[in-house]
């Protein structure tokens, strides 16, 4: 493989270029012009193959990288910010940690089980690559009713999906959320994160450097399954999308955990100066990628790859994305040391190609030469898109309906049904069902587990300090006011994170979207990215690389515009641990952080109480924000908080009754005290989703609100646990709510396990009243 | 006092284990590699959990028949002490050296969660510093922890005391409620006869710190080392 001229001719057997055949492939005629002017002739049919890969939404992010700049990406602490597989800052003790989130939202909508399992198998590469070893997953879901079969299918399988293949790998899955609304229904959201660690000096970067290095390919054999995912992932649903499911591929986590010790040893032995996991486009994006990031020419040839069939062509093994597999730049000199290794678990490693000096993109089969493209181009070349944005009137007029005319329902008079009602809602309602099938306790570090607190908390071996991980993203309030919904996002993680004694440090973000060409979608994308840039410097916590999942839409419509925010903070010390359930040893004073509005639009109230989609989301203020987290931060590394947990879906009277009955084994009753508010309208203070507020069980009130107001916030003591009380009691004024523990328990926790079990009696107020016993 | 970890591919508590010998019991710990004749003259053998060559087919199926397993039967058959977790339970039953095997939990999913388990037993290796009855609460973690055996072999069992750990219920009682997967008996961990050989279900090695998940596995290991150490 050396330097020469090279003359690119059509392969014979391939079909030959025409106009339907490059629509096929996804691209526009324009963008056929620019890559016919790029190569100076026409393109054959693996060259066109690898553009449609390359240039598609989800390898160029054509329509969101002008947008993405905007965003704040650096810190002293940031190490890498975003460009390479995932994200990395310094946390202290010589340690770095690494963490990335990405989306599996097709593959998902049509092979649920699948579609997640290789989302997470994804994902995990892209943090190892690095030079970490993984230590955590997140989850972010999100899908239509549970009143829907197909829902509930999906919903199944992408929750076995998910756990499966963690548990196999042996990672835990710590933290996340799942959402249910109609918004999702043909197009469910599947965004999964992982955070690893590693000292700071392993760090490795996807960047091809060195003339002569031989590239090689490791790990599982190529075969024809998902080829072309990347350009599915970049289309709307469709009815034909069924058809498609061969473009799905199939998760081997057994291999994946032999890739994962295969490749750590390999960064960590020095063999090699870079590794990139050969994910959605494959072949072609790993090595186009790996050379542009270090400015050199690299050859490949296909005919040294390892495939799983005969006959297999230079399109199909470049554009294959077949699982666990990646492509590795080794030293010179140094591939029986790379091949021993890994060996050693079991895995091949084939040399197929080399850097060149020339500065080209070569592909050849044997002698021949398929695909030619001059320089780096191919990967800088893409086009970006600045398209039309509008909102949509629509939508304008649902947020600035008054909402605070909706006459409330009979049964509402007593405020504890309308309590037990929202504590049912599968939104707001105990995910056990979901992280019970995750392994969350593997690798011996998960300090606070699913439902335990309002964050994960993991402990980094050989340190005194620990991780505070968190999902968040409310897309009902980023489809009302795209802007606050991306703040929102942001605040809502941060706060979350600093609830179990952890500082804010840096995000990572998935926006899923629907299809950009639309105006009222990119001015959607446009106003959560400008609203989480703010957030982002507002808290001090820069991005350090995400996802843009596009054209999530279906025959039913587009999805929310939901942005999903993956925050890590850091624990000092794990003295600062913090739960959300009030402590059961000894009764507490419960203070409120910040304080209730007359807000009520977006709410989860509305949704699941008047099935309404409407009003303006809570206001964002982002000064109240960060003088709450550093409020809270202050207070608990002053060791006088119990238990932390902020006020956000449901609002005020669902947040105290999960403090409640947050630890099942050990209930805490509570008396509150809510009249300092009690010109607010009665459901707004109740179940209005404020912002900035957290609830704080304490001995020592006066020292928490003196925290809060030397950074001005409102703090107020509202009531007092009693751990062996039987009740939540608020009163307001003249009214008095008493609502039974084992009977919020019993709706909280059993929500979900009723509907996956076709079981009846499920509260539903949307619905009306029935026979005693009918289904639902 | 050594303790022997087999890494087979695929395993994934080996480092846990690794770190309740070495960090929480304060042993000595060293990994036993699956392509390894040599088992490193220690003490006691742990088989860990995890997804040995990943269970794609019956879990434990293909382990058995790794090279160092040839030489932990025969360390076995000499009475050498094997704690066989999870995973390594599977595998223990594969290779013949306890009765029984798995299936699917009756859920049909994975779970995972910390239970109550029954002390049946003090008079083994393995639970001697723990008291009879007492109950303890340590972590599962399986989709095929589901444990059956013939009505004589169950019987066996019962009739040598060599049910060591059962699945109960918040009351300390084995019932159909208090157990996760739908075991036999309520079975969570068994001894062979010879009494060097118990499989356990649940994970110990997870409940050996109370920064994360407690310290009643703890007692397992603190057995072993009184046991060796008299």
């Amino acid at each position: 493989m050396t330097t020469r001229s090279t003359t690119v001719v059509p392969r014979p057997g391939d079909p030959s270029i025409t106009p339907a055949l490059v629509a096929e492939h996804g691209l526009t005629p324009e963008e056929y012009a620019r890559l016919v002017a790029m190569l100076g002739r026409e393109p054959t049919f693996t060259e066109l193959g690898i553009v449609s890969a390359l240039w598609n939404e989800h390898c160029s992010y054509k329509h969101s990288r002008p947008l993405l700049r905007t965003l704040p990406t650096t810190a002293p602490y940031v190490l890498q910010g975003p460009g390479e597989n995932a994200g990395v800052i310094a946390v202290g003790d010589g340690l770095a940690v690494a963490f990335k989130i990405e989306s599996h939202n097709h593959p998902s909508a049509v092979e649920p089980y699948q579609g997640a399992a290789t989302g997470v198998g994804g994902i995990l590469r892209d943090v190892f690559t690095m030079g970490a070893r993984p230590i955590a997953t997140l989850d972010s879901l999100r899908f239509g009713s549970l009143d829907s079969a197909r829902v509930r299918y999906l919903f199944a399988g992408v929750v076995r999906g998910v756990g499966d293949y963690g548990n196999c790998v042996g990672i835990p899955t710590v933290a996340g959320e799942v959402v249910f609304d109609p918004a999702y229904t043909g197009n469910p959201l599947v965004n999964a994160m992982c955070v690893g660690v590693m000292r700071e000096d392993e760090l490795i970067r996807a960047r091809a450097e060195g003339i002569g290095n031989p590239i090689i390919a490791v790990g599982a054999r190529t075969g024809r399954d998902g080829i072309h995912g990347a350009s599915f992932a970049s289309e709307d649903l469709s009815a034909a999308s069924d058809a498609k499911r061969p473009r799905v591929q199939v998760g081997d986590p057994f291999t994946e955990k032999l890739l994962l010790e295969a490749s750590l040893e390999l960064i960590r032995s020095g063999h090699i100066v870079a590794i990139q996991d050969m994910g959605a486009a494959g072949l072609t994006s790993s090595s186009a990628e790996m050379a542009a990031r270090g400015d050199v020419g690299v050859t490949i040839d296909v005919t040294r790859v390892p495939v799983r069939e005969v006959g297999m062509t230079p399109y199909e093994i470049l554009l294959s994305e077949s699982q666990e597999r990646m492509l590795v730049v080794a030293r010179r000199g140094r591939e029986d040391d790379v091949r021993a290794i890994l060996e050693k678990w079991d895995l091949t490693a084939a040399v197929v190609g080399e850097v060149i000096a020339e500065p080209v993109y070569r592909v050849t089969e044997g002698d021949r030469v398929v695909a030619e493209f001059p320089g780096s181009r191919l990967v800088t070349d893409c086009p970006t898109y600045t398209p039309a944005a509008r909102e949509d009137p629509a939508i304008r007029a649902a947020r600035e309906r008054d909402v605070s005319t909706v006459p409330p329902k009979p049964e509402e008079r007593d405020p504890a049904w309308t309590l037990e009602t929202l504590l049912a809602s599968p939104t707001i309602a105990s995910k056990a069902w979901v992280t019970r099938q995750y392994d969350t306790s593997v690798r011996t570090s998960t300090v606070v587990g699913p439902g335990a607190g309002d964050a994960a908390v993991v402990r980094l071996r050989g340190s005194h300090r620990a991780l505070g991980l968190k999902t968040d993203g409310n897309g009902r309030y980023a489809y009302l006011d795209p802007r606050t919904g991306g703040r929102i996002a942001v605040a809502e993680a941060a706060r979350n994170v600093a609830c179990v004694g952890a500082r804010p440090m840096a995000i990572t973000n998935c926006l899923n979207f629907g299809n950009p060409t639309r105006p009222e979608v990119y001015h959607q994308l446009r106003e959560v990215i400008a609203g989480i840039g703010e957030a982002c410097r507002a808290l001090g916590t820069p991005v350090t690389g995400g996802n843009v999942s596009l054209y999530n839409e279906s025959p039913s419509g587009s999805v929310y515009p939901t942005p999903v925010i993956g925050m890590v903070g850091l624990v000092e010390t794990l003295d600062h641990v913090t739960r959300s359930a009030f402590p059961a040893d000894a009764a507490a004073a419960i203070v409120l952080l910040g304080s209730p509005t007359a807000e009520l639009g977006g709410s989860e109230y509305l949704a699941h109480i008047h099935a309404l989609v409407a009003g303006a989301p809570p206001a964002c203020d982002l000064a109240r924000e960060r003088g709450v987290i550093d409020a809270l931060l202050s207070a608990i590394r002053a060791g006088v908080v119990r238990s932390a947990h902020d006020a956000s879906d449901g609002g005020l009277a669902v947040a105290l009754a999960e403090c409640c009955i947050g630890d099942r084994e050990h209930m805490v009753g509570a008396a509150v005290d809510l009249s300092a508010w009690e010109t607010l309208p009665l459901r707004a203070l109740l179940f209005g989703e404020a912002q900035g507020r957290v609830l704080v069980a304490t001995s020592e009130p006066a020292a928490v609100i003196q925290a809060a107001r030397e950074r001005g916030v409102p703090a107020r003591q509202i009531g007092t646990t009693d751990p062996g009380g039987r009740d939540l009691r608020i009163s307001v004024g003249t009214t008095h709510v008493r609502a039974r523990l084992d009977r919020l328990a019993d709706r909280y926790y059993g929500a979900i396990p009723r509907i996956m079990a076709g079981s009846p009696a499920i509260i539903r107020a949307q619905e009306e009243p029935t026979a005693a016993g009918s289904l639902v | 006092m050594r303790f022997g970890i087999v890494s087979f591919p695929g395993s994934n508590c080996d480092t846990d284990a690794y770190h309740a010998v070495a960090d929480a019991l304060g042993e000595e710990a060293v990994m036993l590699w699956h392509k390894s004749h040599d088992l490193a003259g220690v003490d006691v053998v742990i088989l860990p959990g995890g997804f040995a060559y990943g269970d794609y087919l019956r879990a434990g199926a293909i382990a058995r028949f790794s090279p160092i397993m040839r030489e932990v039967v025969a360390y076995a058959q000499r009475g050498g002490r094997v704690l066989a977790i999870c995973n390594g339970f599977q595998i223990a039953c594969e290779a013949g050296l306890l009765p029984g095997a798995f299936v699917r939990n009756v859920s049909q999913s994975f779970i995972c969660e910390p239970v109550p388990l029954r002390v049946e037993t003090t008079e083994t290796a393995f639970t001697n510093a723990y008291a009879r009855g007492q109950v303890v609460r340590i972590p599962i973690a399986h989709g095929e922890g589901r444990y059956v055996a013939s009505p004589a072999e169950l019987d066996a069992l019962e009739d040598a005391e060599r049910v060591v750990f059962r699945y109960v219920n918040a009351a300390g009682e084995p019932t159909a409620d208090g157990n996760p997967n739908g075991a036999a008996r309520n079975i969570a961990g068994i001894i062979n006869a010879a009494g060097n050989v118990l499989g356990i279900m649940p994970h110990p090695e997870r409940a050996v710190d109370a920064t994360v998940g407690g310290v009643d596995g703890l007692a397992l290991f603190e057995s072993l080392v009184a046991r060796v150490a008299a």
